[in-house]
């Protein structure tokens, strides 16, 4: 298929960013069409994760726009970012450490329902029996419903990878960024949270992935951009991206063939 | 009605709350605190405290300036019987909305830094409000005679309705005086008001928001949350709360002095929170209770007291117990309050009910898990 052809949802218009003399990111462009998964792959300080917080809003690109939906997104607040459908799990786990994991689970569905604010004191959480069956749901999907009362900060690394993952879900955010959702689980965890992200590709949730495992990246993605430098060196299908000698070279020093485990 | 809706345990809370506080001159009368201006303190701080644990203790916003809005309470309503009426309720409708706004200001310009920058602007709005209730705003304030009734009141209402009496008139609650326990009383039941609002947020999904702020800003944010607004909003809550209790302040006495709005009164407030239990919806009441209680009665304790409680001693060692004891109290009653501040916040940081709550755990059934289903292993995989 062509882009024309395609339904882009996610357009990074021709952005840079630098720091002081820093040239992080050099004119990307990057079309992410709907329902696909975009991964994004490259060695250590490639810029990865500064794409991804270029499109969330945490950094300001110094040039260049970020487009979901037809809507720019540069300029806007984190929360709006949000509110337009844009969900992101980080490479730390970013969790609310001091409630259990049902009402960590819980607390971004009311973002979803009530908008960015709102004062709701009359029925307690407890009572709220549609976004607690939800929560519980996807705690079941996800492996952590045993769990669901234990405190968040108590969890494992990998558990609070998979309860950042649920709290994303919950949202059915129309585009969801992933920043390496699988460093530090095991390879059993990492095949759960395979299969799970298989599973929400179904449902036809478009996904942009950071993923250093190659293995998770040839599993799921449909699409590859491979980043060094700052720049996009190569675009493509996995197959494409695999048999790519500019892409071993950079990536891997041209040392190992890439391959899926 | 959704409005009245609690959960069974909050519930069960509340009832035990409403009774512990409407039997309080019975329970305090053994500790020779059931005199009706001391328990009427016990419940006007408890307010104070209930409030500001609201922002502090579900936002984890420390405010060190909440004696301001005590203050603006305080003379809202002692301004509202001047030229109004003597009746407590418009007193109080005025000290919440004018503290609310009071606080809507404060908090909205605060609220732009967290952690210590939060609490030192708070801490400066407040002491900036104190000094200039006494300089540039003695006109409304009265400066250091503080403001009081006069026998030339205009008090609009009332006299258009009754003959101006003899001598000041008094509180009153449609047309009934407000002295002793009535008084008391008529704090008690807003107290429980005030108990139950309270559980309503902490159980709320607002309170929720509110909690996973203090846990996690950053995430809230990138979760579709817009963070400022609810944390103003705690903030406004916690000066009406404050204005409520500085306006019970002067239903039972009609006076308001701006010493009420110094950083040390913003600084007990603190303490009371943090000795009771930050974040829970009982502790600040017991912090304030016990606080109060140190203030008026253990700094009351004179060496006369102490013979007699140590007379179980012999003699020799009789006088030396006693002359140690006494630099505990009477005038020495910080100190103690100091120690017992310290030792709580070293060996229990959860205050009080911390420490009730590890009791409850030593006589519960072992293997009985604190929260159903918490304690709950993973199965293996």
């Amino acid at each position: 298929m062509t882009a024309s052809e395609r339904n882009v949802v996610l357009h990074v218009d021709d952005v840079s960013k630098n720091f002081g003399g820093l040239h992080a990111l050099s004119d990307i462009d990057l079309e992410v069409a709907e329902g696909e998964t975009h991964a994004i792959i490259g060695p250590n300080g490639a810029g990865k994760s500064t794409l991804l917080n270029v499109i969330i809003g945490r950094l300001a690109p110094t040039r260049g726009a970020v487009v979901f939906d037809g809507e720019v997104l540069t300029g806007r607040k984190p929360y709006q970012i949000n509110q337009m459908g844009v969900a992101r799990v980080f490479q730390t786990p970013e969790i609310f450490s001091d409630l259990t994991v049902l009402q960590n689970v819980m607390t971004p569905a009311f973002a979803r329902r009530d908008g960015a604010f709102k004062i709701n004191i009359l029925k307690p959480v407890e009572r709220e029996a549609e976004i607690r069956d939800e929560a519980e749901a996807i705690l079941e999907d996800v492996g952590l419903a045993p769990r669901r009362l234990s405190h968040a900060g108590a969890l494992s690394r990998g558990d609070k990878r998979r309860m950042e993952l649920a709290m994303c879900l919950i949202q059915h955010p129309r585009l969801l960024l992933l920043d390496e959702p699988t460093a530090g689980m095991s390879r059993h965890d990492t095949n759960t949270t395979i299969d799970l992200l298989k599973k929400i590709k179904a449902r036809g949730m478009t996904k942009v992935i950071i993923e250093h495992d190659m293995h998770v990246v040839f599993s799921l993605a449909d699409k590859i951009s491979v980043l060094s430098g700052g720049r996009i060196i190569a675009e493509g299908l996995p197959d494409d991206i695999r048999g790519n000698e500019k892409v071993q070279e950079a990536y891997l020093g041209g040392a190992h063939r890439l391959e899926a485990h | 009605m959704a409005l009245f809706q609690l959960s069974r345990r909050d519930a069960l809370i509340f009832a035990l709350f409403a009774l512990v506080v409407i039997t309080m001159p019975v329970w305090t009368a053994p500790f020779g605190a059931n005199y009706s201006g001391l328990m009427q303190k016990f419940a006007i701080y408890a307010i104070f405290a209930i409030g500001f644990n609201v922002l502090f203790g579900l936002t984890g916003y420390l405010s060190f300036g909440h004696a301001a809005f005590l203050g603006v309470g305080s003379y809202t309503a002692v301004w509202s019987f001047k030229l109004l009426t003597m009746d407590v309720i418009p007193a109080i409708v005025f000290a919440i909305i004018v503290s609310g706004l009071f606080a809507l200001a404060i908090g909205y310009l605060s609220l732009r830094r967290s952690g210590i920058y939060f609490s030192i602007l708070t801490l400066a709005f407040a002491q900036m409000s104190y000094n200039l209730a006494y300089s540039v705003l003695t006109p409304i304030t009265n400066g250091e005679t503080s403001l009081q009734l006069t026998l030339k009141d205009p008090r609009i209402i009332d006299l258009a309705f009754g003959e101006r009496g003899a001598g000041l008139p008094t509180a009153s609650l449609f047309g009934n005086t407000l002295i002793g326990l009535e008084g008391f009383y008529f704090c008690a039941v807003v107290l429980i008001l005030a108990f139950f609002l309270a559980q309503k947020i902490f159980a709320s999904p607002f309170g929720m928001m509110l909690r996973a702020i203090k846990s996690n800003q950053t995430r809230m944010s990138y979760t579709g949350f817009n963070t400022r607004p609810y944390a103003l909003t705690a903030f406004v809550i916690s000066g009406m709360y404050a204005g409520l209790a500085g306006a019970l302040l002067a239903v039972t006495d009609p006076l308001a002095g701006a010493e009420r709005m110094q950083w040390t009164a913003s600084g007990e407030v603190v303490l009371m929170t943090i000795l009771g239990g930050v974040g829970t919806l009982i502790g600040p009441v017991i912090g304030a209770w016990l606080i109060k209680y140190f203030e008026n009665i253990f700094s009351s304790f004179n060496e006369g007291i102490l013979s007699r409680f140590f007379g179980f001693v012999a003699e020799p060692a009789h006088d030396t117990v006693v002359a140690i004891a006494s630099k505990f109290v009477g005038e020495g009653w910080q100190l103690t309050l100091g120690l017992l501040f310290v030792l709580v916040v070293v060996f229990l940081p959860g205050g009080i009910m911390e420490g009730v709550r590890r009791i409850a755990a030593l006589f519960r059934r072992p293997g009985t898990p604190a929260t159903p289903g918490a304690m709950r292993t993973q199965p293996a995989e």
